[in-house]
């Protein structure tokens, strides 16, 4: 893949639903043990209306594309990872504005996007949550020059792996300090489908 | 008289309903505006339901925002983000504790910024 391109982008988000569809109930138990159970559903929602918001739509730009999913997730999602997803594609959406998105651009988008959601939850790396998935993902894509779909997934699985060593200091989890040790972060994990599924569009090529 | 306003912003509906019924127990005038719930009154905060409730709740002497927990306060900061108003501003406080604090200041005719100097002392 040379450039990121509208189709690319829609195969993206409908590969990222089915994969959360799917993946719902898992999420939710995964939310449940450290969480307020609610990321499957809220997730499984914001989602589904990006899906029904995307197809009922024509675009000219991936940051249109990037824009309706950034305002959807904000205003369906509902939990925590509504303002932090939507913020990370609103960014995505602003670095891509009217160009094509090559390689450079959208690993530039990518670095506004992770300050964005980091700004946003006052988070750093190591606190469990999403940013430790995005950060390492984005670390990759910046000592690269090309689309690389293998080391997209392979990075994201092992940061996502990694959060479940990790004690939660930010985010709902972080109110059972020591006791979220063991568990996966769900929105690591629901992070994870996301990067799992643009690795397939990417390996999938043109 | 116009009063600075307040937008209490809960997880639950029913949480910012109890709040506001104790605050109208010792005022009536200062405008209370309600952000509880998802969009569809689920467990959650809906963003549109807060830039809402700041419409409502402006007199031209700006809104200040109560939150309870985590994605409340992001939600919030976008809506401050996202408003075109000015003086409106997200309370550090205790929910219940700060929306009662601010509501009887705003009572008293206190600015925006007056009434969060206030809360930065009490809390």
């Amino acid at each position: 893949m040379e450039i990121f391109q509208v189709e690319h982008a829609r195969k993206w988000m409908k590969a990222t639903n089915e994969r959360i569809q799917e993946k719902k109930q898992e999420l939710t138990e995964l939310d449940q043990a450290i969480g307020d159970g609610d990321h499957g559903i809220n997730m499984a929602r914001g989602f589904r209306e990006v899906m029904t918001k995307l197809d009922g739509e024509t675009y000219q730009h991936v940051a249109d594309v990037m824009k309706d999913v950034a305002m959807t997730l904000m205003s369906k999602v509902g939990g925590a990872a509504g303002p932090l997803y939507g913020t990370a594609f609103l960014k995505l959406s602003m670095a891509f504005k009217g160009q094509d998105v090559d390689y450079p651009l959208f690993t530039k988008g990518m670095e506004d996007a992770v300050a964005g959601v980091k700004q946003r939850g006052k988070s750093e790396v190591g606190e469990k949550t999403l940013v430790d998935v995005w950060s390492a993902v984005l670390e990759k894509l910046q000592e690269n020059d090309h689309f690389d779909g293998s080391l997209m997934l392979d990075t994201a699985k092992a940061a996502m792996e990694n959060t479940k060593e990790t004690m939660a200091t930010k985010g709902r989890a972080a109110y059972l300090k020591e006791r979220s040790i063991g568990h996966l972060d769900p929105g690591s994990v629901s992070s994870f489908y996301l990067f799992e599924s643009l690795a397939g569009v990417i390996r999938e090529g043109v | 008289m116009a009063y600075a306003g307040i937008v209490l912003i809960s997880h639950s509906p029913k949480v910012v309903e109890g709040i506001k019924d104790i605050i109208r127990q010792v005022n009536q005038d200062v405008a209370i505006e309600l952000a509880g719930g998802t969009d569809d009154n689920q467990i959650g905060t809906s963003i549109d339901k807060i830039l809402k409730a700041i419409e409502r709740a402006d007199e031209g002497k700006g809104v200040l925002l109560v939150y309870d927990l985590g994605s409340a306060k992001m939600n919030a900061e976008m809506a401050v983000e996202m408003t075109d108003r000015e003086h409106i501003k997200i309370v550090e406080a205790p929910l219940i504790e700060g929306a009662y604090v601010a509501s009887v200041e705003a009572g008293m005719g206190k600015s925006v910024d007056e009434i969060i100097a206030t809360l930065e002392r009490e809390f």
